[in-house]
């Protein structure tokens, strides 16, 4: 079992502070929501945890298995079991989703080993298979003039290809329409088990419905506060982040 | 430096170079040297006793060394083209630059004659082994000379004649005389004028009528001795109705002062042939790169240039093709990368000389770093030919703020019976594009190379398969090498 864990975690951009001490431990073989309005911070905990340069931590630590990542590029950091599916994934033009995901296989081989290319088309299209998506989709360049469900499939595709320790999943539901939701949701399942530790950050619960948490935490001005099962998200649903806005005016007053 | 007069003579025991190469491996690929022993040494400097010296060494013809006196005087004469081209020319020093080198070996024709030294820098460039079995010929000019020059049977049993080009001038006069600086004149340039007084080595390659030879030719080509110019001169002509291939590839070794290369080459393509001439080329970031490559096609002749340019610290190149029959087709493909202290200076020439004539330029260009690339092309269709077509693409891609691109597209167009289009863009790598790649677990040099490779992968796929792979493994080791 690995564990991922963030302990009071202070995040800014530039001078404005964005997160403001969030500790949260997720261990493999579970699923964790992170649930909150818009400007929350929610966005900004995935791609500081991933290492993005225009995030700077000014305090709190981040571990995985005990070890802090904190120092390591984000290629090391994704090179250790870290995976971030981004909210809007960049265009790659020119490189096909085969050979982006070759290049990305071969990086996390040793000095002088060489992917064995007839396995590596084997797993790739047989995970191809299992998301349902048409194998002429490798040859197109990646992210390049897809439709949104597409995109979310492609990173969908790559995170079971590079069969990550603990997947970060940013805003994985907007932009999709019911279908492709569904799909999307599908490939996410199909990974889960007790190799992965998930993270899923989303705006609305509908998401929820379709791969179902093992814990949600709802998240307010740079924190968690307040965390508990699945039918706290249905909760949330019904009572709106007003609700948490008046539950946290009152514990402070 | 005594002249020689004596054209069997062998220059006296005071011109043994006192002075060797650098030795010593590097270990990073194409920045190393091996320690040889130069048999020929035309010292430093350029004069007529250099000239003499070379055509004498050479047991040239007098009509070569005449060629070659005048042409001196043509360089001499000439300006730098510094009034559009960049100041940084007056940064060559032409009195350090050693003008010739040869190990005075006469060129090779099987593997097993060629010395161990040799073979090691070629092993080193990294020509497998395998590959050599399938290239129909390999003529690699080590320094001045050919060291390795092999034709298979086949391809001379067809009649095609591969040779350099000292032998070509001793052995096919003939031919040779006929189309040698008809292309390329000597005073196009200063630097065309250079290599006609100076020029040594290159190829020489002759294709009879009706003959398509089915597997490219191939050179490699390296400067190896400090403040040494390589001059070589590459003439090709391609007989009625046949097709020809040649590729050329080069890594240099690095040295801390200036080097000099300045080839020039020269295509002729008779009526209805098709020549196809490859570079990829990867020189030491102090070498001076300025070639003028140009070819002549005859009626319904094509030619196609691609031409990719790593490394320098400026190279000046702008394949052109002089479409001189009727429904002539030139094409110029090129691919420039400028890193770090480098300026790429490329383009391409197409000049409409008769009715029906077309044209395409594809240029991309990657600019990292401080690294600058320009574009420069000329395009000419005269107002008295009709049916002429040109298609101009331009593509620039930055990786980094600090990197620059020009464009200076030079397009004449007159009468209005002709097809012409020009487009261009520039792109740009964004820190967004390499954090994406670099959470899949690639490096930031392995993410920029793999944006630059996807930048021009359109263009590698029309390379023949060994050189798209050598391109890709030569951007890799700059894009390594730029990250700081």
């Amino acid at each position: 079992m690995h564990s991922l864990q963030i302990t009071d975690l202070h995040v800014s951009i530039g001078d404005k502070k964005i997160v403001k001490g969030l500790s949260l431990t997720i261990k493999t073989g579970e699923v964790h929501a992170i649930m909150g309005p818009n400007g929350t911070g929610k966005s900004t905990l995935s791609k500081a945890i991933a290492g993005h340069p225009d995030y700077t931590i000014t305090s709190g630590d981040v571990f995985i298995d005990g070890k802090s990542i904190l120092a390591m590029q984000p290629d090391e950091r994704a090179r250790a079991g870290l995976f971030l599916a981004f909210q809007y994934p960049s265009e790659i033009p020119g490189v096909t989703i085969a050979n982006f995901l070759r290049a990305a296989q071969q990086a996390r081989l040793g000095e002088g080993e060489e992917l064995d290319a007839t396995a590596y088309y084997k797993k790739l299209y047989s995970k191809m298979d299992l998301l349902k998506i048409d194998r002429k989709f490798t040859s197109r360049s990646v992210n390049e003039g897809f439709s949104g469900g597409e995109k979310k499939r492609c990173e969908i595709l790559q995170m079971a290809m590079l069969e990550p320790i603990f997947s970060l999943m940013d805003e994985t539901d907007s932009g999709l329409d019911i279908d492709a939701l569904r799909i999307v949701a599908d490939g996410v399942n199909a990974q889960r088990g007790e190799k992965l530790g998930v993270l899923l950050i989303t705006h609305y619960q509908r998401l929820l419905d379709y791969i179902v948490p093992d814990y949600v935490h709802v998240m307010w001005d740079g924190r968690i506060v307040k965390s508990g099962d699945k039918s706290l998200a249905l909760e949330l649903e019904a009572r709106g982040y007003d609700w948490v806005k008046q539950e946290l005016a009152l514990a402070s007053a | 430096m005594n002249p020689l007069t004596d054209t069997d003579a062998l220059p006296p025991e005071t011109e043994t170079p006192t002075e060797n190469p650098t030795v010593g491996i590097d270990q990073t690929a194409g920045n190393f040297s091996y320690d040889v022993n130069y048999e020929f040494d035309a010292g430093t400097g350029l004069n007529e006793r250099t000239i003499d010296y070379i055509s004498s060494v050479k047991k040239e013809a007098t009509w070569i060394r005449e060629f070659r006196h005048k042409a001196l005087k043509t360089f001499q004469f000439m300006p730098l083209p510094t009034h559009w081209a960049t100041k940084d020319l007056e940064n060559i020093n032409f009195d350090k630059i050693r003008y010739y080198l040869s190990q005075g070996q006469k060129p090779k024709r099987t593997w097993e004659e060629v010395p161990d030294d040799i073979k090691k820098t070629f092993e080193r460039l990294g020509i497998p082994e395998q590959e050599r079995k399938f290239l129909s010929g390999v003529e690699a000019q080590f320094d001045s000379e050919a060291a390795y020059s092999n034709i298979k049977d086949i391809v001379a049993k067809q009649g095609v004649i591969f040779c350099n080009s000292t032998q070509a001038l001793r052995e096919h006069p003939e031919i040779f005389r006929k189309w040698f600086g008809k292309v390329i004149p000597t005073s196009d340039n200063k630097f065309s004028a250079l290599n006609s007084a100076v020029f040594s080595g290159g190829s020489f390659i002759y294709v009879p009528p009706g003959i398509k030879v089915a597997q490219p030719l191939q050179a490699y080509f390296r400067i190896n001795a400090e403040n040494f110019g390589q001059f070589e001169r590459t003439l090709i002509i391609v007989d009625e109705g046949s097709e020809l291939t040649y590729m050329e590839g080069c890594t240099a070794p690095k040295f801390s002062t200036s080097t000099l290369h300045s080839a020039v080459v020269e295509l002729v393509a008779l009526k209805g042939a098709k020549i196809q001439y490859i570079t990829v080329q990867n020189w030491a970031s102090n070498v001076y790169n300025l070639v003028t490559k140009r070819g002549l096609a005859h009626e319904e002749a094509e030619i196609k240039w691609i031409d990719c340019n790593l490394g320098s610290r400026l190279t000046m190149k702008y394949p052109g093709v002089v479409l001189k029959g009727r429904k002539a087709r030139g094409e110029v493909i090129s691919i420039a990368l400028a890193n770090d202290g480098q300026h790429q200076d490329t383009g391409a020439k197409m000049v409409h000389a008769a009715d029906e004539t077309t044209s395409t330029i594809v240029s991309k260009s990657i600019s990292v770093g401080q690294g600058r690339a320009t574009y420069r092309g000329v395009v000419h269709i005269p107002k008295h030919l009709k049916g002429c077509k040109n298609n101009t693409e331009c593509d620039a891609l930055l990786i980094n703020t600090n990197s620059r691109t020009d464009t200076y597209p030079a397009i004449t167009v007159r009468g209005d019976q002709h097809a012409v289009q020009h487009e261009a863009s520039v792109s740009k790598v964004s820190e967004e594009q390499i954090f994406y790649m670099q959470q899949r677990g690639l490096t930031e040099g392995q993410a920029m190379s793999l944006s630059v490779n996807g930048f021009i992968n359109d263009l590698a796929r029309q390379f023949p398969m060994e050189y798209s792979v050598e391109l890709k493994r030569l951007i890799d080791l700059e894009m390594e090498g730029s990250v700081g």
